[in-house]
């Protein structure tokens, strides 16, 4: 098995099986999505307190979970690439980054309307929106950092310790500004405060999360593809492959 | 492994105190940045007092932000980084030892005049004490991550945004918990678990800081 | 079925602004995206050909 594992760690090994698997991750990202988006849309209730305006967390939930899952995952691969040095990991590393910025993105937007007509207001400084901008922050770091530095392998490298960096700080940030957040705003908002999960609500939010997750699979592997093509032009098999 | 720190301290103090100007630059920027946000939003004493203690922290970022294209990159330039990296000496204590004497010429200096624009910003005399205990606390916080700032942008074309791009996210929690204690000070609060929890950053940023430096050193230089 | 007709499926209670803005917004990252990657492979892939030709 872990000769398996050791073939598919080149990239030219590692290009075509991508290839094979993204059609798979993409059907079962629609489907997930359209199971998700009619249970939440059809089939869960309107909320008592906040109407129709809810219906925002299947969206919001998702992509604030993939955003964290991803970067976890990004740094992960970056780490995996600093200890046994294999090119592939640095790849998978940069490939995952704008897909976890979108979501991210796409947390703080969707939680902003989420806000307006339930709290009254586009941002609230909440514990979980604030660290949530920060992520958005380490992101665009990390994906700055790899743009600026041209050598792709100390590109690599040195943004994969920055992700590392920034693992073991996402959780000391969360706290802080949970700890901040207490202190200056009192028990006042709380994303949790809003629906009580029925049990619909639950399911249609698991549906999306999983579509998001086979969504971002299947996005990062065409983006690896591009990736190792662009790294790789100058073997070989590069030729062969996309004549 | 002490003899190395002693004598990068020793020598990086040193060359600090022949360009005394640069020291110096830092301290004003921190000055004139803290006076210049009252102008900016008026200054009626209650709004001042209450956004003193986040004002002093945000411009000591910043003038620590602007110091740090000389821990690394002088060196860098002339080769002697590299020597340096090459030396049986433990590249942890020699880079510790420009970290230390970063903070000795830049954040300790922030950290000394810090309760003076306190004094600015109408702050009574025990919520100074505690800004000067924070500010001692969290300046070398911001040294070693700034440190992991410089040393990955090493030598890359446009490093000393870039590293303030990456930099600044990873000081929130000092930023959080430094003003904080100022802050509950203000209120009548007990600012020790604020300081403690300062206090547990350090230790993190000591060990986290140094091997992440170090090894974006080695990644910039290979 | 939680909609009475359509237009009160599209009227969202009156958020309708909020709901989908933010899933307008996600299905255009979401294209964007798709897009972006699409068009990158083709680029690289037309790149190689010429240099192979060339």
């Amino acid at each position: 098995m872990f000769s398996a594992l050791y073939t598919y760690a080149s990239p030219q090994a590692f290009y075509p099986l991508a290839g094979r698997m993204i059609p798979w991750f993409a059907s079962a990202a629609v489907l997930f999505a359209a199971a998700g988006l009619y249970v939440g849309f059809f089939v869960a209730p309107t909320d008592a307190t906040q109407g129709e305006a809810y219906r925002i967390i299947f969206l919001h939930v998702p992509a604030a979970w993939m955003s964290m899952f991803i970067y976890l995952v990004m740094a992960g691969w970056a780490g995996l690439g600093l200890v046994l040095n294999t090119r592939l990991s640095g790849m998978m590393a940069s490939a995952l980054a704008p897909t976890g910025a979108m979501f991210t993105f796409l947390a703080l937007w969707s939680g902003a309307l989420w806000g307006r007509p339930t709290w009254g207001t586009y941002w609230v400084w909440d514990a979980r929106l604030t660290s949530e901008l920060i992520l958005l922050f380490l992101y665009l770091g990390f994906i700055a950092l790899k743009e600026a530095i041209e050598d792709p392998r100390r590109a690599d490298r040195a943004s994969a310790i920055l992700a590392l960096v920034g693992v073991v700080n996402v959780p000391i940030i969360y706290f802080s500004v949970q700890w901040w957040n207490t202190l200056h705003q009192g028990a006042s908002v709380s994303l949790t405060a809003a629906p009580k999960m029925a049990a619909t609500m639950l399911a249609g939010m698991l549906l999306m999360v999983l579509a998001a997750w086979m969504y971002s699979i299947a996005v990062s592997l065409a983006r690896v593809r591009a990736i190792i093509l662009e790294r790789e032009r100058d073997a070989a098999w590069v030729r062969e492959a996309v004549a | 492994m002490g003899a190395a720190f002693a004598m990068t301290l020793r020598r990086d103090l040193l060359i600090a105190l022949r360009r005394k100007s640069d020291a110096a630059n830092v301290l004003l920027f921190f000055v004139i940045v803290a006076s210049l946000f009252p102008l900016g939003t008026g200054a009626e004493p209650g709004q001042i007092r209450a956004m003193g203690a986040g004002v002093i922290w945000v411009g000591a970022l910043l003038a620590s932000l602007l110091s740090l294209p000389r821990l690394f990159a002088a060196d860098a330039a002339d080769g002697t980084l590299e020597q340096m990296l090459v030396s049986a000496q433990p590249l942890a204590a020699v880079v510790a030892g420009k970290i230390a004497a970063h903070w000795l010429t830049t954040g300790l200096p922030l950290a000394l005049i810090a309760p003076l624009l306190g004094l600015q910003y109408g702050l009574p005399a025990d919520a100074l004490a505690v800004l000067l205990a924070a500010v001692l606390i969290g300046t070398p916080v911001l040294s070693l991550v700034g440190a992991v700032g410089a040393a990955l942008t090493l030598g890359v074309r446009g490093a000393g945004v870039l590293a303030a791009i990456l930099v600044l996210p990873l000081c929130v929690p000092a930023l959080v918990f430094g003003a904080g204690a100022v802050t509950a000070s203000l209120s009548g609060l007990d600012p020790s678990p604020h300081l403690s929890l300062l206090g547990a950053l350090l230790a993190v940023s000591l060990v986290f800081g140094l091997w992440a430096s170090c090894a974006a050193l080695r990644v910039a230089l290979d | 079925m939680n909609w009475g007709s359509f237009a009160e499926f599209v009227a969202m209670g009156g958020y309708a602004p909020f709901v989908w803005g933010s899933y307008g917004v996600a299905a255009l990252c979401i294209a964007g995206e798709i897009a972006l990657v699409l068009r990158r492979i083709k680029k690289i892939r037309r790149a190689t050909v010429r240099v192979a030709s060339a």
